[in-house]
């Protein structure tokens, strides 16, 4: 990616709250490009460093060490109302003094834009989340879910560089969550503005995002597409945070016959699969491997199988079904299938299988 | 058990007894001095009819003008100044990070609800004594700056109250906006903590205009303010007209106390 693509440039980044014997690192040496226009998220769990990586980006709190650089300009200590930068809140934080028509405004008025443009803008911006019924309402007479698309559009109003949620959805129901995803994705389209997303919702992070960060523990661990983290998680924690998994033990070994950056996995059974490596592994040694559930496939009858077992229960999804398989060197495999009508043969609990385990489903970790 | 499931004061024996005697002390008496302000007679013992004889020659009375004038004067500047300086003082003990010495600041500021007023009032005359010898200045002006001082804890804890239940995020959305620290202030923060300081001058007032043990050791001569002026009365032949005033400022007191309590239950 070229420097004039990136609309945020983390670098480096060490956040310590606290001193001495009590200090505590929320944020370890963070480094991320964040590229204009693209629908970003971090993803993890609770207490990670989100939030804290958000704040600093927003100019909230200053970085411990590092810098951050907004569109090439190093903005690290600029003050929060200097940097073009909007946050949607979690807890919204609306005034409740103003009506919503003046929270929308607010930004702009606070920019000294002209009455006009900030009466149009206002007015837009109302349509454009659907509020113009209620631009009158104080702020604490609508509803949870109206008082998000109001921070939202006072967020937007200022049209800045980059907007910055932090889990805008999480206290919104089921339903309602839906449709904000839809519609904020519709808003990203429709502004051009890069959107920086967090969540701890894995299934929201995949749907939504044009790439995300996997983060724990004050690091950032894997950054790619929803496919790439999905298909390719690098580290054991990404594979487990990331839908579901199998983990399992193999030896990595290599001869001149492989390529640079590939090898072939030995299995407990034997059986031996090539796989690319991760940067900088160097076999033979001792990895863990990740495989999908709906990435094996039972083996026909004198095909190859990596894997043997027998089926130890079967749970019906509806449009897939889970076979929980125990294996014959121990420790258990779940594989799923799609459901269809015209599946052949139907397993049953207590029968001796194969598993295939096809190139590309099985992916090498790092520790 | 199931009659004695909680403990209720309301069925102890003699609690209705007790209440009805508490209300009859506390409150006969005021009620006596307001019926007594009515009376067309001389005395403040023996009813002789009604009129509103007294409240006329309460208003008539050029003394009482003056004092009743002084008076507000001096709680309005009072509880002016003391509302300033109580508001900063709530924004300089909340809106910082805890440090040292917060809880000595915390008793210099509410010191006047401690110290015993006879105490204060000397001291007061003491030191004013001298700055009035040395600069020959002998106006309103001690009056306004002892009530201030005392003013201040009354106003600075209604309105610490508010600052301590307003988000502060709002104040970072604010900042967000681009609002500069100030505007952020001027825009969000006192708006939102406007009921604190109506309600914290609104208290200020009423206990300035109550003093008068202060007053009575601060006040140079000839400058009575309406309570210090009804002790100066009573020490003399007692008239209905003290029960007159006495209701008016009773009256204005319940008024504003009244307002207090609707301005500072009222959410943002
Ligand atoms: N002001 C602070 N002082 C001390 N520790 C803090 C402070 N702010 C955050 N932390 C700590 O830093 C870590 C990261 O916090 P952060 O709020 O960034 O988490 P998060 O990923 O946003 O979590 P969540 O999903 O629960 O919101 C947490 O362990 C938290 O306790
Ligand atoms: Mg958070």
């Amino acid at each position: 990616m070229t420097e004039s693509e990136i609309a945020i440039r983390v670098r480096g980044v060490t956040k310590t709250f606290g001193e001495g014997a009590s200090a505590f690192h929320a944020l370890d040496n963070v480094s991320v490009d964040i590229r204009k226009n693209e629908f970003f998220t971090l993803l993890g769990p609770s207490g990670c460093g989100k939030t804290t990586l958000l704040r600093l980006i927003a100019g909230f709190d200053q970085p411990t060490a590092g810098r951050i650089e907004l569109e090439g300009q190093d903005i690290s200590h600029l003050a929060p109302f200097r940097r073009p930068v909007n946050t949607v809140f979690q807890s919204y934080a609306l005034f409740p003094h103003m009506t919503v028509a003046q929270n929308i405004g607010f930004g702009l008025e606070m920019q000294d834009r002209p009455k006009d443009e900030v009466r149009e803008t206002v007015a837009r911006m109302l349509r454009l989340v659907r509020m113009e019924a209620l631009a009158d309402r104080r702020t604490d007479q609508i509803s949870g879910g109206q008082q998000q698309r109001v921070a939202l559009a006072r967020a937007l109003a200022p049209h800045p560089k980059v907007l910055l949620l932090d889990e805008p959805l999480s206290a919104l129901d089921y339903k309602l969550r839906k449709d904000m995803q839809i519609e904020l994705k519709r808003l990203q389209a429709e502004t051009g503005i890069t959107f920086v997303f967090v969540t701890h919702d894995q299934e929201e992070a995949l749907t939504m995002s044009d790439r995300v960060a996997v983060m724990n523990q004050g690091a950032i661990l894997q950054v790619g597409s929803p496919r790439e983290i999905y298909d390719h998680p690098v580290e054991r924690f990404v594979a487990d945070f990331i839908g579901d998994t199998n983990f399992i033990e193999a030896e990595l070994v290599a001869d001149e016959s492989d390529g640079a950056g590939t090898a072939r996995l030995r299995l407990a059974t034997g059986h031996e699969i090539a796989t690319a490596l991760p940067e900088g592994m160097r076999a033979p040694r001792h990895v863990t491997v990740a495989v999908r559930p709906e990435h094996a496939a039972f083996a026909a009858p004198g095909e190859p199988a990596a894997l043997a077992g027998r089926v130890e229960s079967i749970v019906y999804f509806g449009t897939d079904t889970h076979y929980h398989v125990e294996l014959s060197g121990g420790g258990r495999f779940v594989l799923r299938r799609q459901n269809s009508r015209d599946a052949a043969e139907i397993l049953a609990t207590g029968v001796d299988v194969a598993i295939r385990l096809p190139r590309g489903s099985v992916q090498v970790l790092r520790d | 058990m199931s009659e004695r499931a909680s403990f209720d004061v309301r069925k102890m024996p003699g609690f209705v007894a007790i209440a009805i005697a508490t209300f009859l002390v506390l409150y006969a008496p005021i009620v006596t001095l307001v019926i007594y302000s009515f009376n067309s007679g001389m005395s403040v013992a023996m009813w002789e009819g009604f009129s509103w004889r007294w409240y006329q020659a309460a208003m008539q009375n050029q003394q009482i003008q003056d004092a009743a004038l002084r008076s507000v004067i001096v709680a309005t500047f009072a509880s002016v100044f003391a509302t300033v300086l109580a508001t900063m003082a709530a924004l300089g003990t909340t809106r910082v990070r805890p440090f040292r010495g917060q809880t000595a600041i915390y008793a210099l500021i509410n010191q006047p609800l401690m110290v015993p007023e006879i105490v204060t009032g000397v001291a007061l005359l003491i030191v004013f004594a001298t700055v009035k010898q040395a600069t020959g200045y002998s106006g309103l002006g001690y009056l306004v700056l002892a009530h201030t001082a005392f003013c201040i804890p009354f106003a600075y804890l209604p309105i610490r109250a508010r600052l301590e239940g307003l988000d502060r995020s709002l104040e970072t959305a604010a900042a967000d906006l681009y609002a500069t620290p100030w505007r952020a202030f001027r825009r969000v923060t006192l708006p939102l903590m406007m009921p604190g300081i109506v309600a914290g001058a609104m208290l200020a007032f009423v206990i300035s205009l109550d003093d008068v043990v202060i007053t009575e050791f601060v006040k140079s001569a000839g400058q009575d303010t309406l309570p210090t002026y009804m002790l100066g009365q009573l020490r003399r032949a007692v008239t209905p007209e003290i029960n007159a005033i006495s209701t008016v400022l009773l009256f204005i007191s319940v008024a504003i106390v009244s307002a207090f309590f609707v301005v500072n239950r009222k959410k943002a």
